[in-house]
């Protein structure tokens, strides 16, 4: 009995973030359009997309391999694990012992090497640049984020994002490695989502396109599947935050239903939140010339190596 | 009393650290400024902290000091300068930005090893604060290396004295005499200063204190 409710709390967990995650996009969308005096879609347009993608007929390129049919899947398979794997409402659930910052980082990386590859694979010239220009960033992006892993790692003595959830819990306190780990934290995310200082998510224009690029080629059902994969990546990053730097309200193992609730409530507020602040960040901010994102993740990885660097010196930071 | 007294004079501390290397990495004149003004109201949070955790109500003067001269009045009167001059916006730097972050990077570790290894016998949290204040002045110095417009060597000087006040508060007793006159000499620097703007400025047609290499009869 235990164990087939734990089973169904990880299932819970595993819906939960591929359900709200189109929701949290059509909430960033509706906001931004908002705060520009814009009516903007409606909250659940996302979703309309999905079903429309779905139901239409995917064209594939002549001189497209196996891999341009399969890409779609292993890209959103490997987010949506990773998504899963995060914390979200409740610590400890029963595969929480999987949910290790490494690997979470990891199942990003493969991701994003496949959408690299989907991109070269017919063979056009925006996919090239597209996935050329998502290298150049990754390059600084992924060891920028191992430098905040290990970084909380040396806070909490744990990569396990579970038991860090519950050292923050227990010892919060403020600390300046964890400061500069979450400005880090925050530009990282800001470059992997493809948002705005790095790459505008909603143009189509060549000079500046990185991700739209890389996708150009898919339509009907592969499209959706990218496009879901992008939502769920965008939680992940949100409930990474949230789960790390903000823990409160998460239930502990073996809860009783209420806690677990009051979790799902402070999720859901957390996500508006998060999306919120995103938003506000995007709307006053103007779009980074290409060759001047490696100096803005660039500094990511330079606080990363200060967080770390200082951990190190002393043990109080 | 409680450690969170501490923790946040530390947060705020590491937050002007942080706000050096955002100085560092800024590109353009009125960015730079606001960052600037920025740096100045933490500093004086910080010190106001410190007068809370200390208990010293003279610290709060030298709070209301850095936060009227320092994220106001500065930063206002150097922006009429830029725009009464018609100085380049943008700012043209010796290296770029990359280097001259990894140097940052460089001096705040290298001020953390050199102070935590001079004060091992002192408290604890008065030793990080001071390896904090001393990266700070040496993130000052970097940029007034690192930059050729006037300007920004000035923002880079008065960053630099930020350090020195977050060192000095940090330590207990400084008395407010001195507080009070260092403020003032700064004030003072910062008038000569700007006086010598206008003298560059209308000699040469710009800030970028290259032209003057030339005209010292220095060969290029």
């Amino acid at each position: 009995m235990a164990v087939a409710v734990d089973l169904a709390l990880q299932a819970a967990q595993m819906l939960l973030v591929l359900a709200l995650a189109p929701l949290l996009l059509g909430f960033t969308r509706k906001v931004k359009a908002r705060l520009l005096r814009r009516r903007g879609p409606p909250v659940l347009q996302p979703y309309r997309d999905l079903l429309r993608l779905i139901r239409k007929e995917a064209v594939i390129a002549d001189n497209a391999s196996w891999l341009f049919r399969s890409g779609p899947y292993m890209i959103f398979a490997a987010t949506w694990v990773a998504a899963a794997l995060v914390p979200t409402f409740a610590t400890g659930l029963t595969f929480s012992w999987a949910a290790d910052l490494i690997a979470i980082t990891a199942l990003i990386g493969s991701a994003r090497f496949f959408l690299a590859l989907v991109g070269m694979d017919v063979g056009t010239s925006f996919g090239g640049i597209g996935s050329s220009r998502e290298m150049m960033f990754a390059s600084l992006a992924e060891p920028a984020t191992i430098m905040i892993v290990f970084t909380v790692a040396l806070v909490a003595g744990s990569t396990q994002l579970s038991s860090i959830a519950n050292h923050m819990l227990d010892h919060a306190s403020l600390r300046v490695s964890l400061g500069l780990a979450l400005v880090a934290l925050i530009i990282v995310a800001v470059a992997e989502n493809a948002r705005i200082p790095v790459d505008n998510p909603a143009t189509h224009l060549e000079l500046t396109m990185v991700h739209e690029a890389m996708v150009l080629e898919y339509s009907g059902r592969h499209l959706a599947m990218i496009e879901l994969a992008a939502a769920v990546k965008l939680l992940l990053y949100v409930s990474l935050i949230a789960c790390i730097f903000v823990p409160w309200g998460l239930a502990p193992a073996g809860a009783s239903l209420a806690a677990y609730a009051i979790g799902l409530a402070a999720y859901v507020a957390k996500l508006l939140v998060g999306g919120f602040v995103l938003v506000l960040f995007e709307t006053s901010i103007a779009k980074m010339r290409v060759f001047r994102v490696p100096d803005f993740i660039g500094i990511a990885l330079m606080l990363g190596l200060l967080g770390t660097l200082l951990r190190f010196v002393s043990g109080s930071f | 009393m409680s450690p969170h007294l501490f923790d946040i004079a530390h947060m705020l501390a590491g937050g002007l650290v942080l706000l050096s290397l955002a100085m560092l990495y800024q590109d353009r004149m009125f960015g730079l400024l606001n960052v600037f003004a920025l740096h100045a109201i933490v500093l004086s949070a910080s010190v106001a902290w410190q007068g809370h955790i200390q208990g010293a109500p003279h610290l709060y003067i030298t709070a209301i000091i850095a936060l009227v001269l320092k994220a106001i009045i500065i930063p206002l009167a150097l922006r009429r300068i830029v725009v009464r001059l018609g100085i380049h916006r943008t700012i043209e730097t010796v290296v770029g930005v990359g280097p001259t972050m990894l140097a940052g990077m460089g001096l705040v570790a290298l001020s953390m090893v050199v102070m935590l290894r001079a004060t091992q016998t002192a408290d604890p949290l008065a030793r990080e604060d001071l390896a904090f204040a001393l990266s700070v002045v040496l993130l000052g110095l970097l940029m007034m290396v690192t930059r050729r417009n006037a300007v920004s060597q000035i923002i880079g000087f008065m960053s630099l004295e930020n350090g020195l006040i977050l060192a000095a508060t940090g330590a207990k007793g400084m008395p407010l005499v001195v507080e009070i006159s260092i403020a003032f000499s700064v004030l003072v620097a910062f008038i000569v200063i700007g006086v010598f703007l206008f003298r560059i400025r209308e000699r040469f047609d710009s800030v970028d204190v290259s032209a003057l290499d030339a005209f010292r009869g220095e060969r290029r």
